[in-house]
C-alpha cells in the first residue's frame, strides 16, 4: 500500500496530531496546523483519530496511487483532479492503483490535508510520526517530500460503502480574521497604550511566515521596559510581541521555550482559521476570557 | 524549608495552559522552587494534566479543559504551592565545552566590544571563566539555558531575531548564554561557535546536556575546531569531564 510523489508541491509534509510529551527536553510538538481540517479528514474514511496525513501548503502537487485506496482532501480548496475529472473536497472518495491526483494552487486559505485509509505509515519517533523540518526528523526522513518518493500506507478493513455518505463542511478562508484570544501570560509588560495598539489594530501576515510562526506586521506594541523575558514556555498560539513591538504568533513547529514578553494567547477554537492565513492576509485581535475561551471547546 | 507560596502568581497561558511564575530573574532558589512544584504536581498525578514544561522561573502546566478547568486547576495548584519546599540537586556533571570566539564564528563580538566596552580578549576570559548551570532545555532539542553570565559582558537580543543561525553558535542574549543545537532563527548576539554537537538525532542518546549539569566554556582555535569536529564525526571525540 503506498502514495508516489510525482511533484512535491510547494512543501507537503507528513503530520498527525504532533509530538507532545517531550517538551521538557526541547522537543518541540509539531503536527498538522489546522487540527479541525485534519480531523475531518481522517473522520471521512473511517480512520482512526490519530493517523498520518499530507499536508500540502498553498500548491499541492502531483501523487500517483499505487493501490487501492479511500482519500478525502480537506482544508484549502487546491481544485483536485483525480485523472483530470474533478473530485471532492470534504467528502471521501474511492481510487484505483494507478490512478494521479493532481493539486493545484489554494482557492482560498493555504493549507490542505489529504488522508488515506490506514494512514500514512512512516514509522513513528517519540509518540508521533509528525515532520519537524528544522530538527530534521519525523515523518519521511525528516524532511518535506520530494519526487519520486514513495509513501508506505497502512491497512484499512474499511470500504467505500461504508463511509460513502459521511461529508464534512467545506469552508472558505477570510482575508481579514478577528481571533480571539485570552490576555496574558505577561500582558502587565505592556503599557497601556501598547494594548490599546494590539486590540484595535490590523496586522499583515508577512512572507517570513511559516509552519513555525506566523509573524506580523503592524502598529508597533508599545511596552513598559521592553519585550525581553527570562524565558519561559510557549503553547500553539501564544502571541510573543518583538522589541520592535511586531507580534509573531508560536504555530505547529514552534520551539518550546521563547524570550519575548507573550501579550496574548490565541484561544484554541480559532487556531484552525488562524492556520489557513498566507501573507498578505490581515489579522485582528478580540480579547475573551479563559472560562469564555473554554466553553467555545 | 520555606514554602514557595512567596511571589508565585498562576496566570492562564490560553485555554489549556496555566503558568505558574516565580518572578522573573535566573536565580538558582527559583529554579529550585519551579521544579520543586513540579516534582509535586507529578506526585499528585491530576487527572487531566497532561504535560509539565519547567523553565527558569515558571513552571507551564498543560491541561485538558475537557476534564479540569482553569479556575478549578488554578486552586489545586495553590494548594500544592503552599507545601513546604524540599531541596533539588543537579547532576554532578561539568561538562568542559570548546568553543572558537570571534572572526566569522562570532560575528557579533565586535558589536558586544562596543555596548559593553570591554576588549575582545577579556570578554573572551570573562566568557570561559565562569561556571554556568543548566537551569533548563528548551526552545530547540538539547539546547541549554545557563545560568551565571557575568553582568559585564550581558547585551539585549537583537530587536529583529537573524531568520538562520548556525548550529553550534555560542551567544549572548540578555544576560544568558547557550549554544544553538541546530540551524535555526534566533536573537542571540553570536560570539562564538562550538565543534560539539549539542542534538545529533542520530546519536543513541540525542541530547548532549541535562537539567542540573555545570558547563564550562574553553578557548580553541579555528584549526581545533575542524580537528574537533573531524574527530567527533568520527567517534574519536570524548568529551571532557
Amino acid at each position: 500500500m503506498a502514495i508516489r510523489v510525482i511533484n512535491p508541491g510547494a512543501l507537503t509534509t507528513v503530520q498527525d496530531i504532533g509530538r507532545t510529551g517531550y517538551q521538557a527536553l526541547g522537543m518541540p510538538c509539531s503536527g498538522v496546523m489546522d487540527t479541525r481540517a485534519y480531523q475531518a479528514a481522517n473522520d471521512l474514511i473511517g480512520n482512526k483519530p490519530g493517523e498520518a496525513v499530507l499536508e500540502f501548503t498553498l500548491f499541492g502537487g502531483i501523487y500517483q496511487i499505487e493501490d487501492d485506496a479511500i482519500l478525502a482532501l480537506t482544508g484549502a480548496d487546491m481544485t483536485p483532479l483525480l485523472d483530470g475529472t474533478v473530485c471532492p473536497m470534504n467528502r471521501p472518495f474511492p481510487v484505483k492503483k494507478g490512478q494521479t491526483l493532481m493539486l493545484g494552487t489554494a482557492l482560498s486559505g493555504c493549507r490542505s490535508y489529504l488522508a488515506v485509509s490506514g494512514g500514512i505509515d512512516v514509522p513513528i519517533l517519540l509518540g508521533s510520526r509528525s515532520t519537524n523540518l528544522k530538527c530534521a526528523i519525523g515523518g519521511l526522513e525528516g524532511r518535506a517530500l520530494r519526487a519520486g518518493d514513495l509513501l508506505p500506507t497502512g491497512i484499512s478493513s474499511i470500504i467505500y460503502s461504508d463511509v460513502a455518505d459521511r461529508s464534512s463542511p467545506s469552508r472558505v478562508y477570510p482575508e481579514d480574521l478577528t481571533v480571539r484570544v485570552i490576555g496574558g501570560p505577561q500582558e502587565d509588560l505592556f503599557t497601556e497604550q501598547g494594548l490599546e495598539t494590539f486590540y484595535t489594530s490590523t496586522y499583515t501576515v508577512t512572507q517570513e511566515s511559516d509552519r513555525m510562526g506566523c509573524r506580523l506586521a503592524g502598529a508597533a506594541i508599545d511596552s513598559k521596559h521592553g519585550t525581553d523575558i527570562v524565558s519561559d514556555a510557549i503553547v500553539f498560539g501564544s502571541i510573543q510581541v518583538t522589541p520592535a513591538g511586531q507580534p509573531i504568533i508560536l504555530l505547529a513547529d514552534r520551539q518550546t521555550t521563547g524570550g519575548y514578553a507573550k501579550i496574548a494567547t490565541v484561544c484554541t477554537a480559532d487556531l484552525p482559521a488562524l492556520a489557513q492565513m498566507r501573507p498578505g492576509y490581515t489579522v485582528r485581535f478580540q480579547r475573551i476570557a479563559v472560562e469564555e475561551a473554554q466553553r467555545l471547546l | 524549608m520555606n514554602p514557595i507560596t512567596e511571589n508565585v502568581r498562576i496566570v492562564p497561558a490560553g485555554d489549556h495552559a496555566l503558568a505558574a511564575e516565580f518572578g522573573n530573574k535566573i536565580d538558582p532558589a527559583v529554579n529550585n522552587r519551579v521544579h520543586a512544584l513540579a516534582a509535586r504536581i507529578q506526585e499528585a498525578s491530576i487527572t487531566g494534566v497532561t504535560e509539565l514544561v519547567p523553565t527558569f522561573c515558571s513552571l507551564l502546566i498543560i491541561y485538558e479543559p475537557s476534564i479540569l478547568k482553569y479556575e478549578e486547576l488554578k486552586s489545586m495548584i495553590m494548594q500544592l504551592v503552599q507545601l513546604p519546599e524540599a531541596s533539588v540537586s543537579g547532576t554532578g556533571r561539568v561538562l568542559n565545552i570548546p568553543c572558537c570566539y570571534g572572526s566569522h564564528f562570532g560575528p557579533d563580538l565586535p558589536d558586544l566590544e562596543r555596548y559593553t566596552g570591554i576588549d575582545r580578549d577579556e570578554i573572551i576570559t570573562i566568557h570561559s571563566g565562569a561556571e554556568y548551570k543548566v537551569y533548563m532545555l528548551g526552545f530547540l532539542p538539547g539546547f541549554v539555558y545557563l545560568g551565571g553570565l557575568d553582568e559585564r559582558i550581558a547585551m539585549p537580543r537583537l530587536s529583529t531575531p537573524r531568520v538562520k543561525i548556525p548550529k553550534g553558535a555560542v551567544g549572548i542574549g540578555g544576560n544568558q548564554t547557550g549554544v544553538y543545537p541546530l540551524e535555526s532563527p534566533g536573537g542571540w548576539r553570536l560570539i562564538g561557535s562550538t565543534p560539539l554537537d549539542f542534538y545529533n538525532p542520530n546519536r543513541d542518546d540525542p541530547v548532549l546536556c541535562r537539567a542540573g549539569d555545570i558547563i564550562h566554556f574553553y578557548p580553541v582555535t579555528s584549526s581545533d575546531y575542524y580537528d574537533i569536529r573531524r574527530m567527533q564525526t568520527h567517534g574519536d571525540w570524548t568529551l571532557e569531564l
